[in-house]
């Protein structure tokens, strides 16, 4: 069990290597949850978002700035999106790489998000740009029902270190 | 002790008012809906309490650009086909900044064809008075004397993508109630839309 989860964990960490492009994993809430919960002392910030959303495609070089501006730091930037899943191959996947997108990239693969919105974010109505940036180790949570600026990331964040 | 229960009874329900404030702003179910008059498409002002015998509504945050909105549209269109003959018709509102989301012009509204209104919430502030947040964002009003209560807040049903697959239908769920003259047993649902195009401060 041990050296799986030092394998996961090497895979990960090459998952997350930039120079390693990018792959969209799909995933089902409960994983994603698991994540979401993990108790390390990394500083999430996580975006729910979609191709079809303007004002997140609008912000997404702002999420890819931010990983660039703490990189080496315990700062992990996540992008999920909520396309259907059917359109992975035909609209995100194409997307991602004609965006170069470096970030972590998750395609969230539920239909039902009455089951899952209050469990990520009980102030979430449902509307997309969606952000969450928190430390599970300091016990401190921030989240963002708009668009937001470079800046307004920044500071944000700044919160949390 | 005589003059003392009274206040202390006051005091209670002073304080269960915040505790039962709700945290967000906007409608929560139970809530009175205030009226509203916005312009039609056809260039007429709609008010709630211009249909006399409207039992209810369907008010529906939507518009012409978003996807969700795009893909819920002919679900919108069934619900009141449904139910305006049973006395709850749909209002479809826009509430998007055109400057923001220049396909959701009036003109551009003009090109739907509808058999229930389709109202500019120009000004925004119905959309800001509901809490309305994205589109498609669904609220049924129930007549209760004068009054338009809310009833059930949120979404369609559980599929975005394929009407045909989904499992559970919530509005209508809610509407089987209503319309029995029960509360809805999910009376507030989430789901996934379009950030409503606020204007630019």
């Amino acid at each position: 069990m041990r050296s799986l989860k030092s394998v996961a964990l090497a895979v990960g960490v090459l998952l997350s290597a930039p120079a390693f492009g990018q792959n969209v994993a799909v995933i089902k809430f409960p994983k994603l949850q698991k994540r979401l919960a993990r108790p390390t002392d990394t500083t999430y910030v996580v975006n729910f978002w979609a191709t079809w959303c303007g004002p997140c495609v609008k912000e997404l070089p702002n999420f890819e700035q931010l990983r660039v501006a703490n990189a080496g730091k315990k700062v992990k930037v996540l992008l999920v999106s909520l396309d259907y899943a059917s359109q992975l191959d035909k609209k995100v996947k194409p997307f991602v790489k004609q965006r170069g997108l470096q970030s972590e990239v998750l395609l969230l693969n539920e239909p039902d998000p009455n089951e899952w919105i209050d469990k990520v974010d009980a102030k979430w109505s449902g509307a997309l740009p969606f952000t969450l940036i928190f430390n599970n180790k300091l016990n401190q949570r921030a989240s963002f029902e708009r668009e937001l600026s470079a800046a307004e990331l920044a500071a944000a964040l700044k919160k949390f270190q | 002790m005589k003059k003392a229960l009274p206040l202390l009874a006051l005091c209670i329900l002073l304080l269960s008012s915040f505790i039962l404030r709700p945290l967000a702003d906007g409608y929560k179910v139970g809530d009175k809906a205030t009226d509203f008059k916005l312009k039609n498409i056809d260039g007429k002002m709609v008010s709630l309490a211009d249909n006399k015998a409207a039992k209810g509504y369907i008010v529906v945050f939507t518009c012409n650009t978003c996807p969700f909105a795009k893909a819920y549209e002919s679900r919108i269109v069934d619900l009141n086909t449904k139910y305006a003959p049973l006395g709850y018709p749909v209002v479809a509102i826009n509430p998007n900044d055109p400057a923001v989301a220049p396909g959701d012009s009036y003109a551009d509204m003009q090109k739907k064809k509808y058999a229930f209104p389709y109202l500019v919430d120009e000004s925004q502030q119905v959309a800001k008075t509901y809490g309305a947040t994205r589109t498609p964002h669904l609220y049924v009003l129930s007549k209760q004397g004068s009054d338009f209560v809310v009833s059930y807040i949120g979404a369609i049903d559980d599929n975005s993508e394929d009407a045909k697959l989904a499992k559970t239908k919530y509005v209508e769920n809610a509407m089987t109630e209503i319309l029995a003259g029960k509360p809805a047993t999910t009376k507030e649902t989430k789901a996934i839309g379009c950030t409503i195009k606020w204007k630019r401060a």
